[in-house]
């Protein structure tokens, strides 16, 4: 009926073994997140620190020499500038920071940059965010964040038992983590769109730590006679295959973004595939290891399990 | 093992309102097209993003106008106190109150009689004779509110005299305007005619003191004030308070162009706005009149003779400048000033190459799952991919008949569905597997399997379901957009998995 097996049959992995280090190598990137969070912090877009950023694409196709139009950017005297290539060598990002004074002066700003780089660029796109939006933005961003996981956890709990939604936020709260490490480590730009690749991440994790746990309780209820460290790396083992072939078409998805997607998606592309692997190890390794420090009540009713097959012994 | 009648009807009836609703989408220039007559669908609204466009996020100073409100009504305070003869001290105002005190007790009682007749939105206290007035917090949002529409009335009037088309103007929040111009790449000018409050007033000029004799630091005697020429900094007018004639009285304004040939407005006044500059023109030969926008002065010209309804502006315009400003005397005085809290602006360039990118990227992630899933489940891989194709189609036919905003980030939101629709076909067919190394029985596993990944694949969809709607509440813009696209394309993939794929495989493993 089935051609080809991605994981094997027969598949009996010890998973729990491995518990120990897991839990290593997480506290290992969470340490990190935090260490570089509170040294060196987010590279936060004007999205969220407010400010003007103007992208230039080079008429004629000619490449960009960043150094040159450094220089030239300078001459607008409009105080901390970044320039950064973007996507293409004809292609130019360039970060104006919030001027002093009133209103009118950003605006006025924005006219004078546009003016000075007219004759040989084309402004593809010009964004300006006042300081008070920015920080609004960042409020609903974290209140985003922090609502998705609350609600998460009700459901979960309404659904399981209150052991199971304690372990998934544990697992979730690790990947939301991580991911903001990631962005801190390699001082990628975290805006909006970062925090919505977040929240999906968040949305695909706990989905894949739902798909784990929903075999759980179904082991539990049927094999009562088998202790639960057998029934959790059983569960992992028979849903493995599901969590390997949906790992590899949303990668494959998303791989395919980040190289064609064009630049704005990049960056975005990059946080859920980080999400997505992340999520996939959390689910396994960090869920269902914090089930084993629960006891977890198995019901009432006896053992309704069919003998064990064969290929299991 | 069953597939009910009902339940088929129902299938087919959702696959020919998908195919119908997403086909304009293929066609290209549907709008012109003459096969538009023919289907009910249009094609998917496409945000800023995507077909350029400029956003841009207004907030309107009402403190300004709550503050005209608390200035008129303690004039009118003062007015009906000394008519009546009541000696009063201490009247002032400060945060949103006025307070005053009464010399004569016993004339409180007609005091309060007296106030309650015009103060309909604030609250009256008094304490023996001290009297303090506050304006109630429902007379705060009166004013707000009215203040906000009349804003948003004069930036449409602004908008739509500039030639832009098709704007979305809409209030957000208590005090802000959220202003869409699909197709403007430069939004400078709109920015510019929608930064002045274009407060036109006509006053007379000090009659000894000349703008020779002023400086910034010079203090004005009462009844005047010192006010900035429009151009020159440096110099300055010394202004009557009294407004002789207001922007209101205008009935339109014109770009031309004066005696020398400089630009100029011209512009005409109401009947009786007309009368009253006729007396006053008249009267003053020889004066200077100054014409003041915005608190600052256009110029000052002398009184050569009577003029009634139409007259003109000079100042040293150009012919831009002189097009501006008669649009915003024609449009009408904005109540408060309005500042731009945030703008984005995207070319038509920049666009169109995402919407290629996103299309791209959209066909190469589909081909490159659909090869994985024959790969990986041969037969029921093409069920897989069937199922797929039908639920990108939902997809695109839900936003195209919701009319939700396509972003960027919403196509990544498609992809990503692409990715993750797959995911409750897999579950499925996972555990058909596992249900026929148990029970041998084709017909009995596909049955169980089903019953058991269905209740997984809705606990699993509905908690990332969950997480699009934390992103729909708080997301703003582009964001929004794409958790649009995710709620819509997880619920397009549980339904196709539920039932179509369960269709096609009862119809596949019958036959075989």
């Amino acid at each position: 009926m089935f051609k080809f097996k991605i994981i094997p049959d027969n598949i009996n992995f010890n998973f729990l073994k491995l518990k120990y280090i897991a839990f290593i190598f997480s506290f290992i990137l969470i340490s990190m997140t935090m260490i570089f969070l509170f040294f060196k912090g987010l590279n936060f877009g004007i999205d969220f620190k407010g400010g003007i950023l103007i992208e230039l694409k080079s008429k004629n196709s000619q490449l960009v020499d960043l150094a040159k139009f450094r220089e030239r950017a300078f001459l607008l005297k409009a105080g901390e500038i970044s320039v950064q290539k973007f996507g293409k060598d004809t292609d130019v990002l360039l970060r104006i920071q919030k001027q002093d004074g009133d209103n009118k002066k950003q605006m006025e700003i924005i006219e004078k940059a546009k003016k000075h780089f007219e004759e040989d660029f084309v402004i593809r796109r010009t964004e300006f965010v006042g300081p008070v939006v920015g920080d609004e933005l960042k409020n609903a961003g974290i209140t985003a964040v922090l609502l998705a996981l609350f609600l998460i956890m009700i459901y979960i709990w309404f659904r399981f038992e209150w052991q199971f939604s304690i372990a998934a936020i544990v697992a979730l709260t690790h990947d939301v983590i991580t991911t903001i490490g990631l962005f801190s480590v390699f001082n990628l730009e975290f805006n909006l769109a970062i925090v919505a690749a977040i929240l999906t991440t968040a949305g695909y994790s706990i989905n894949d730590t739902v798909v784990v746990f929903d075999r759980v309780r179904e082991n539990l209820r049927k094999y009562k006679s088998q202790d639960h460290y057998y029934i959790y790396n059983k569960s992992i083992n028979e849903t493995l295959s599901r969590t390997i072939i949906t790992s590899i078409t949303t990668l494959i998805a998303l791989i395919i973004i980040y190289f064609f997607g064009g630049a704005v998606l990049s960056d975005f592309a990059l946080a859920m595939i980080w999400g997505v692997v992340i999520g996939t190890y959390s689910s396994i390794f960090i869920a269902v290891s914090c089930l084993t420090y629960f006891k977890i009540y198995k019901g009432d009713k006896k053992d309704t399990s069919e003998p064990i097959p064969e290929y299991e012994r | 093992m069953k597939f009910s009648k009902i339940n088929f009807s129902f299938l087919i009836l959702i696959c020919i309102f998908a195919i119908i609703y997403a086909l304009p989408n293929l066609i290209p220039n549907f709008q012109f097209n003459k096969i538009n007559n023919f289907l009910p669908g249009k094609v998917v609204n496409l945000g800023l993003d995507l077909k350029g466009g400029s956003y841009l996020l207004l907030q309107a100073n009402v403190d300004e106008a709550i503050n005209e409100k608390i200035e008129a009504t303690l004039s009118e305070v003062r007015r009906t106190l000394r008519k009546n003869k009541i000696k009063y001290k201490n009247l002032k105002s400060n945060n949103n109150r006025i307070s005053f005190i009464i010399r004569e007790k016993t004339l409180s009682k007609k005091t309060t009689k007296l106030l309650e007749k015009f103060l309909k939105d604030f609250q009256l206290t008094k304490k023996e004779n001290y009297f303090v007035i506050n304006l109630s917090d429902n007379g705060i949002s009166k004013i707000i509110q009215s203040t906000m529409n009349q804003a948003i009335e004069i930036v449409r009037r602004r908008i739509d005299e500039s030639g832009t088309k098709e704007p979305l103007i809409q209030q957000q929040g208590k005090d802000r305007i959220l202003v869409q111009l699909p197709g403007v790449d430069d939004p400078g000018r709109i920015k510019r005619l929608l930064g002045k409050t274009a407060k036109l007033t006509f006053r007379f000029t000090h009659p000894k003191i000349n703008s020779s004799e002023l400086n910034k630091n010079f203090v004005s005697p009462p009844g005047y004030i010192l006010l900035e020429d429009q151009n020159d900094k440096e110099k300055f007018y010394l202004i009557q308070k009294k407004v002789m004639i207001s922007g209101e009285q205008l009935t339109d304004a014109r770009p031309g162009f004066d005696q020398d040939g400089g630009s100029a407005v011209m512009f005409t006044l109401t009947t009786a706005g007309g009368k009253k500059f006729g007396k006053i023109t008249g009267k003053n030969i020889g004066k200077a009149f100054a014409i003041i926008l915005d608190k600052k002065v256009i110029s000052a010209p002398i009184i050569q003779g009577q003029i009634f309804s139409n007259g003109q502006i000079t100042g040293n315009f150009t012919v831009q400048e002189a097009n501006d400003l008669a649009l915003v005397l024609r449009a009408g005085a904005l109540p408060v000033p309005l500042h731009i809290l945030e703008e984005r602006t995207v070319g038509p360039g920049l666009g169109n190459d995402s919407i290629e990118a996103g299309k791209f990227a959209s066909i190469v992630a589909v081909v490159a799952v659909i090869i994985f899933m024959i790969i990986t489940y041969g037969m029921f891989g093409i069920i897989a991919n069937i199922a797929l194709v039908m639920n990108m189609t939902l997809i695109i036919a839900v936003l195209s008949l919701l009319q939700a905003t396509l972003t960027l980030p919403g196509i990544a939101g498609i992809v990503l569905t692409i990715g993750m629709a797959v995911d409750a076909n897999v579950l499925i067919f996972e555990r058909i597997r596992e249900e026929f190394k148990i029970r041998k029985n084709k017909f009995d596993s596909v049955d169980e399997g089903f019953k058991k990944a269905v209740s997984t694949i809705i606990d699993a969809n509905l908690t990332t379901f969950i997480a699009a709607f934390a992103l729909f509440i708080f997301g703003s813009g582009p964001i929004k957009g794409f958790s649009v696209t995710l709620m819509i394309g997880l619920v397009t993939s549980m339904y196709t998995a539920i039932v179509l794929t369960r269709f096609l495989i009862i119809k596949y493993i019958s036959k075989s």
